[in-house]
């Protein structure tokens, strides 16, 4: 047991015999300054943990994103233009199943084909210097957590060209003669390319949640693992910053979102 | 428009049903796959001779059988039968915390569509925070932090799941409260409460269950994920999630271990999807037209 000497000095260090608000503002205070903190388990500072892996996490979802609209945009655009017919059922049932997966399944089954019985891929997906390690260890997990995106960006698409082709404006082109490729692209997708973009700015914000179960079977490092060891260890001052993080990020897919909609429509100004 | 065409006398409930579910064919694939795995989930003694927690050293990894269709895992528990019990902690953690959610997100909907006002304003601002904020992460929070008992777990997961219940129940309560048929009963001097159970909700129901299947499909995810991670139901209950992270750990040699569980979560998943995303079409008022 510990002396009430000691507890005393302890309260005094850490600023517990305060009162509740001074205490709140102190940690307002010091956080906005930068300062979040040191780690209950480690000692370091909570900044430098969260930083040390925050690249991992951003590379991780950067790259699914890129995979999920590189696949998920043309996918749906094909299917909205043949709408009803066999491409469309094919895609949209395609697309429903990979939104079936839980991020774990589909990286627990990636790795089993790709690592396991291929051999193609390191099972830990660990970085090293050169171009070529890099992509082996990127591939399955941005593939895992890709495959989901793809599917779902392939759904929003589809539903937002559905209801772009069918406005007058893309009657009125097609009237005066524009090649129809043209029309889909230029016309159609330019003006859909909005509402996706909203609801894959949402998205992204879950899936950066659910990019912890791709780092834990693929054993990566990232903000998933590094709020589950603290969870497992109850380091409340690592948490802390965690949920200032997660909160940071939200915002900041916001802020990306709102300047998306700048690059893809001309009527919205940034100032 | 020359005259408005009546719809034909409605033959009851279930012919109103099969009208919805045939609107978009795959509605059915769903619901007799669902259906399936809840019977076999209710009635899981009939279905496997074996015992999920029995256990057996002398039958440790084995792989599939006769006698284990599934082979056992590194207890020797037989696959299947696990599989089949883990189906009723899914299947009930997912329809509780379900049920929760729409039951609240949708009461929050329609009070908040009702007053409008500053109720309105802060009431879609939590909704809006909670919906931004990444939902697997404040699940696995609340979870570790209270516990990973089946109330706290079901807790977590339903209120996750709130906001988009509260969505769709609030916009068409605004647009309904200015109908003619609204003013009548208020003329009439009906409780508000009388208004919105009787006159409103049955408006937006259909909405609201279809929403419902697919944040099922969701809530079985989650309950999977959190499992997985290590916060599920305690073992030796066996739970899906619980049993792909056990089989994870011998996925070097017994591969099967984690591939069945993750093939049933995937399939019942698949199932409410293609449920919920039938009944939406059949539901839903914008694309009706179109189809």
């Amino acid at each position: 047991m510990a002396s009430e000497e000691s507890l005393t000095a302890l309260r005094q260090r850490l600023g517990l015999d305060r009162s509740l608000p001074a205490q709140y503002l102190d940690f307002v205070g010091s956080a906005l300054s930068g300062d979040w903190g040191e780690s209950m388990v480690t000692g370091r500072p909570v900044v430098t943990e969260i930083m040390t892996v925050l690249p991992w996490t951003i590379e991780l979802t950067a790259v699914s994103l890129l995979l999920g609209a590189a696949a998920g945009i043309p996918l749906g655009v094909w299917a909205a233009v043949n709408r009803n017919r066999a491409v469309d059922y094919a895609v949209r049932v395609a697309s429903l199943l990979g939104l079936s997966f839980p991020a774990f399944v589909s990286a627990v089954i990636l790795l089993l084909a790709f690592a396991i019985q291929l051999r193609w891929f390191p099972v830990i997906s660990a970085r090293s210097g050169s171009v070529g390690a890099w992509f082996q260890s990127i591939t399955l997990p941005a593939l895992s957590l890709g495959l989901i995106m793809a599917a779902y960006i392939t759904r929003v698409t589809r539903s937002a060209m559905l209801e772009v082709l069918s406005e007058d404006y893309v009657r009125t082109a097609r009237a005066k003669g524009v090649r129809w490729p043209v029309v889909v692209r230029r016309h159609a997708l330019r003006n859909a390319l909005l509402p996706i973009i909203t609801v894959v700015g949402l998205f992204l914000g879950i899936q950066i949640g659910n990019s912890v179960l791709t780092e834990i079977v693929f054993n990566r490092p990232g903000l998933g693992k590094l709020i589950v060891g603290a969870l497992n260890q109850r380091d409340y001052t690592m948490l802390q910053g965690m949920m200032v993080i997660y909160t940071l990020i939200v915002v900041f897919v916001n802020m990306l979102t709102d300047i998306a909609y700048g690059l893809a429509d001309p009527r919205v100004k940034l100032q | 428009m020359t005259h408005a065409v009546l719809p034909g006398a409605p033959r009851g409930a279930l012919h109103a049903m099969i009208r919805v579910f045939n609107v978009n064919k795959t509605s059915w694939a769903g619901l007799v796959i669902l259906l399936a795995v809840i019977v076999i989930a209710v009635f899981a003694p009939l279905f496997t001779a074996h015992d999920p927690l029995a256990q057996d050293v002398t039958r440790q990894l084995s792989g599939p059988s006769m006698e284990h269709l599934f082979g056992t895992d590194e207890y020797g528990r037989d696959t299947w039968a696990r599989l089949i019990y883990g189906a009723r902690v899914s299947l009930a953690i997912g329809i509780a915390s379900t049920v929760i959610a729409m039951l609240v997100g949708s009461s929050i909907g329609l009070l908040a569509g009702w007053y409008g006002g500053r109720f309105d304003a802060v009431m879609m601002q939590v909704m809006d925070v909670l919906l931004a904020f990444p939902s697997l992460i404040l699940g696995l929070v609340i979870v570790a932090m209270l516990g990973a008992s089946t109330p706290n777990i079901v807790f977590a997961i339903a209120l996750t799941s709130i906001p988009p219940f509260a969505r769709i129940a609030r916009a068409p309560t605004i647009a309904l409260k200015e109908r003619e048929y609204v003013e009548a009963c208020r003329s009439l001097g009906y409780s508000d409460a009388r208004i919105l159970l009787v006159h409103i909700l049955p408006n937006i129901a259909a909405e609201i269950v279809v929403m419902g299947s697919l944040w099922l499909a969701n809530a079985i995810r989650t309950e999977a994920s959190l499992a997985f991670i290590g916060l599920g139901i305690k073992p030796p209950t066996p739970t899906w999630g619980g049993m792909i992270r056990s089989g994870f750990e011998n996925i070097l040699d017994s591969a099967w271990l984690a591939v069945v569980p993750s093939l049933a979560i995937l399939i019942v998943i698949f199932a409410l999807n293609l449920l919920g995303d039938g009944l939406r079409d059949a539901v839903d008022p914008k694309l009706k037209n179109e189809a």
